[in-house]
């Protein structure tokens, strides 16, 4: 309906100003001034019309400021003809309504301004005077906006051919000011127009016409004549003081960003000062972040643009400043939600990251308290406790996240002391993730952390992960895939920890140690395999370097091997035997390596325990036996004694196992315990063939049980005989092997044994050593008759 | 012409990060039919990043695998060839290639693919080819001194299979390959 109106009212108003407009034409045609006047006056009539919502009356003025252009010229051509303009300025004064009037004003004021009769000063100052007369707020913006924009290019700016002495400059500013001024409070005044139910409406329909306001910044901006000092004097506190006096929330706003964006970055930076002085005298309501972010992302692309500038930042000292204002802000307005303070204080951070990388202080500050000033994020934070804000928290990961996208090295990240303070806002959840952002970034750019200081500063960043938190257990809430996948990230991380002298290397290995410990059973079996590793890398390392003294007791490698004692008992605590069996065995080897006999046997003995009294499954005793003896018949170290205690046991252990065929191969792989390639004292050639002979009395007893089984397990100690006799165990002989192969021939006659490959493919290798040139291996084959075998 | 990629003994997380940057990029989805992986990854992570390379993919049990379900060993034909997966661990003593000789036998496979030393090996002997592609992370081994990054690959063409060792030393990757050709009647290598 009013719509229908609108548009009804602006189809009448503008045929009636095409009508106006074409007898105005004609008049000018005939040189009638008279006529001329008459009609554009009547055309101009339409423009006093309060029916048209802003929207319309736009559609509207530009008809009629379309028109008027060829009156300003018919004028300029009269004035040429000898029509003198004083007096032309006093006729259009006869024009019946105030609004046709001062428009005539207007058009025939910047003729008037052209040729230099009188100076263009007075001219300007009339005109903006005089359109005082209307008060009515949105034909007056109109108003004022044909002014400026038929006066625009009699005003000295850039580029055009007007000159000027410096006076001339200051008055068109103080003119363009002026109408700035005016402007906007006609502008806030539409706010207060009409119902407060139609507020929306309003507000709505005066960013319609905020351009119009905006404009006059433009051409201040184009003015020749104002550079710093003036702008700073002159043009800067003359339209804050509009801005900050008025009082309209959606002026201010649109404004203060019209300011930043419309002046040079370095008349920003030199005033500094000033402009954020005027923040928080704004309305509690205006959305000062995006003012501030808007300022702070042009000065970081200035910065950014021109290295030369950066000197300036560090002149005027920016950063404080904006600190300080941000401070300012947050503390007048105390509604202000610590997500909002937040973000702030992360534009802020972004500004400090572009402009002064190097300048690591700035940074933390950003991050710290500091006693005598305001705000900064983290005293921001302690009013409010522990975040439970999910927007806040985003932002906070955004503002933790910035340096560590920016530098690239949590190194760097480890030297910020308020760092740690403004994870602990974190709820606990956020904090993990940030702590696995902190590690990303550690794996991804293999950033090494070098000293044990390091270790304890990386460790506090992610505690969250490392222990429970508050000493609760959040066993119920967590997913079991994503616990691992943490942990996972931490046993990653620990390859980083790392440093090449073995003395600084061992502190670190202590660090972590200590810091892994409070980790809880859960754990434990993830992240101390990698600090067991590491250390074992470490003692290799030592081995491998000069026999100097060490000076610190802590490195030396069996020091480090008693600590790896106690660090994997902890993990049989935790009911990870089978992982600590296995690490046990491990640091036995490692001990072996450092000819550390007693401390390579009490791994054994602690392995030994372990499976007795720790590994009950059937499957998992055949692999930790495997592991054991495997071990075991690589030790160098031990004297006879020992080992024969170490291998009686194994032996013992192989005998309960489980299953018979089990049984049967760990005795026999307990046969390479009496023999090994190095070191003639090693090969006990009866002992292994004892058992050998055990082996297969053992095989005998399974035959009832079922003989399938039992062929391969005959066929198997074949080829273990063979191998024995090929290294020179002079109780393998021909006879021996002969009679148990006889035996896999009865059998194989017996049943389907299954073995037929294993058969076949033995026997082909025992032809093809036959057959060796060499005389040494096919002597010793031939000693074993083969015909009974097709 | 079949690519088959043989790796092993990762060791993740326990004794490295991930695999060296230059082999991921080598490691490129699409191009390799079969994946033979001789165990100890040992997570769940890096199954499923071997599955993105290539989804036909076999592992045999390490001592250090999480988990528990991978079999001891493994057979599975080739082409022409078949080949045997076992992680070594099994074997005593570590490393020896006469005992791995009896293992081939007992499994009756031509080329058997073995771990756990972290130690490069191809070996020729009476009964086919065994070959240990090493630690595809160079992780630390109480068995071997001095590792260094390795795997392999093996282009299978008919009765001939060309091993390439791929190996990071100081920094670079260092190519080198070996032929093996089997003849048709028989198991074993001329």
């Amino acid at each position: 309906m009013i719509a229908d109106d609108d548009e009804k009212w602006l189809a009448a108003a503008t045929s009636a100003v095409k009508q106006n407009a074409f007898y105005m034409q004609r008049a000018i045609d005939s040189n009638n001034l008279k006529d001329a006047l008459k009609f554009s006056a009547q055309m101009l009539g339409e423009l006093r019309t309060s029916k048209l919502s802003p929207h319309k009356y736009y559609e509207l003025y530009i008809r009629a400021s379309d028109e008027l252009r060829s009156l300003e010229m018919f004028f300029r051509d009269e004035t040429a003809r000898g029509c003198s303009i004083a007096e032309l300025y006093e006729l259009v004064q006869h024009a019946g309504n105030i609004l046709p009037r001062l428009y005539l004003l207007c058009t025939i004021g910047s003729v008037y301004i052209k040729s230099k009769d009188v100076a263009a000063k007075d001219i300007l100052k009339d005109l903006v005077e005089m359109c005082r007369a209307v008060q009515h707020p949105l034909r007056g913006l109109f108003l004022r906006s044909y002014l400026a924009q038929v006066t625009r290019d009699k005003l000295p700016s850039i580029g055009s051919e007007l000159e000027g002495d410096t006076e001339t400059h200051m008055d068109a500013l103080e003119f363009v000011l002026q109408n700035f001024t005016e402007m906007n409070k006609l502008w806030v005044r539409m706010q207060h127009q009409g119902p407060t139910r139609e507020k929306e409406k309003r507000e709505k329909e005066r960013n319609e016409l905020r351009d119009l306001v905006g404009k006059n910044l433009h051409i201040l901006g184009q003015l020749e004549g104002v550079d710093l000092v003036v702008y700073r004097d002159t043009v800067l506190p003359r339209i804050l003081e509009q801005v900050v006096n008025c009082k309209d929330e959606l002026a201010q706003c649109y404004l203060m960003d019209c300011i930043i964006q419309v002046f040079p970055d370095d008349f920003h930076l030199q005033t500094l000062d000033v402009l954020l002085g005027a923040c928080p005298q704004l309305q509690p309501s205006v959305d000062i972040k995006t003012v501030l972010s808007g300022l702070m992302e042009r000065l970081s692309n200035y910065a950014a643009s021109s290295v030369e500038a950066l000197p300036n930042f560090l002149q005027v000292d920016a950063f404080s400043k904006l600190n300080h204002a941000i401070g300012k802000v947050v503390e007048a307005q105390v509604d202000l939600p610590a997500s909002a303070s937040v973000t702030l204080y992360l534009f802020l951070l972004k500004f400090t990251l572009h402009v002064h990388s190097d300048r690591l202080d700035y940074v933390d500050q950003g991050f710290g308290i500091k006693p005598s000033e305001h705000g900064s994020c983290v005293s921001q934070l302690s009013a409010t406790g522990k975040l439970c804000d999910d927007k806040a928290s985003k932002q906070i990961v955004a503002f933790l996240s910035a340096p560590l996208e920016k530098f690239n090295d949590v190194v760097t990240i480890l030297k910020l002391t308020n760092y740690p303070r403004v994870m602990e806002y974190l709820d606990h959840d956020t904090n993990k993730a940030m702590a696995i952002i902190i590690i990303q970034s550690i794996l991804k750019n293999n950033t090494r952390i070098a000293t044990a200081d390091e270790v304890d500063a990386l460790f506090e960043l992610i505690k969250g992960l490392i222990k429970d938190f508050d000493g609760l257990t959040d066993n119920d809430e967590i997913d079991e895939e994503d616990f691992q996948e943490e942990q996972n990230s931490v046993a990653r991380l620990v390859h980083f920890l790392y440093n090449d002298d073995p003395e600084e290397m061992s502190k670190i290995i202590f660090r972590i140690r200590k810091h892994i410990l409070t980790g809880g059973p859960k754990r434990l079996p993830l992240t101390i395999p990698p600090l067991v590793l590491s250390a074992l890398k470490l003692i290799r390392r030592m081995r491998g370097g000069d026999e100097n003294p060490f000076g610190d007791d802590t490195s030396t490698p069996q020091k480090i091997l008693q600590l790896l004692t106690e660090t994997v008992e902890v993990l049989s605590d935790a009911s990870a035997s089978e992982l600590a069996l296995r690490l046990y065995l491990q640091c036995a080897q490692a001990a072996n390596d450092c000819e550390l006999e007693t401390v390579a046997y009490e791994f054994f003995t602690k392995a030994y325990l372990l499976y007795e009294e720790e590994i009950s499954d059937s499957k998992a005793q055949v692999t930790a036996l495997r592991l054991i003896i495997g071990t075991l018949q690589r030790m160098r170290v031990f004297n006879v004694e020992n080992r024969d205690i170490l291998t009686h046991k194994a032996t013992g252990y192989s005998v309960k196992l489980l299953k018979k065929p089990d049984q049967c191969r760990a005795v026999y792989e307990c046969a390479h315990l009496y023999w090994a390639e190095e070191g003639e004292n090693l090969k006990d050639g009866e002992r292994a063939q004892k058992i050998a002979d055990a082996v297969q009395k053992m095989a005998n007893a399974s035959r009832g049980a079922s003989s399938t089984g039992s062929v391969s397990l005959y066929v198997e100690l074949l080829n273990k005989y063979l191998y024995f006799l090929e290294k020179g165990n002079p109780q393998v002989t021909g006879e021996t092997i002969q009679s148990l192969a006889e035996l896999i021939r009865s059998e194989t006659k017996k049943a389907e044994s299954g073995a037929g490959t294993f058969i076949t493919s033995t026997l082909r290798y025992m032809e093809f050593q036959r057959q060796q040139e060499d005389g040494g291996m096919s002597e010793k084959y031939q000693k074993i008759k083969m015909e009974w075998f097709e | 012409m079949v690519l088959v990629l043989a790796l092993g003994d990762l060791h993740v997380p326990h004794r490295a990060a991930d695999l060296p940057p230059k082999f991921k990029s080598m490691l490129v989805p699409g191009k390799i039919q079969h994946i033979i992986c001789t165990g100890n990854l040992c997570i769940k992570e890096i199954h499923d990043y071997l599955k993105t390379i290539c989804p036909d993919l076999h592992i045999a049990r390490g001592e250090f695998d999480e988990d528990a379900r991978y079999p001891e060993t493994k057979i599975l034909t080739i082409g022409q060839f078949k080949l045997g997966l076992c992680h070594g661990h099994q074997v005593i003593p570590w490393g020896d290639l006469d005992s791995l000789a009896m293992l081939q036998r007992q499994l009756d496979v031509d080329i058997l693919v073995t771990g756990h030393t972290h130690q490069f090996t191809a070996y020729k002997h009476e009964g086919g080819v065994v070959i240990n592609p090493g630690s595809a992370t160079g992780a630390y081994s109480s068995i071997n001194q001095d590792v260094n990054p390795s795997f392999v690959l093996m282009d299978i063409d008919g009765l001939r299979v060309v091993v390439y060792v791929y190996e990071l030393i100081d920094g670079e990757v260092k190519v080198d390959k070996i032929d093996f050709k089997k003849t048709s009647t028989s198991n074993s290598a001329p």
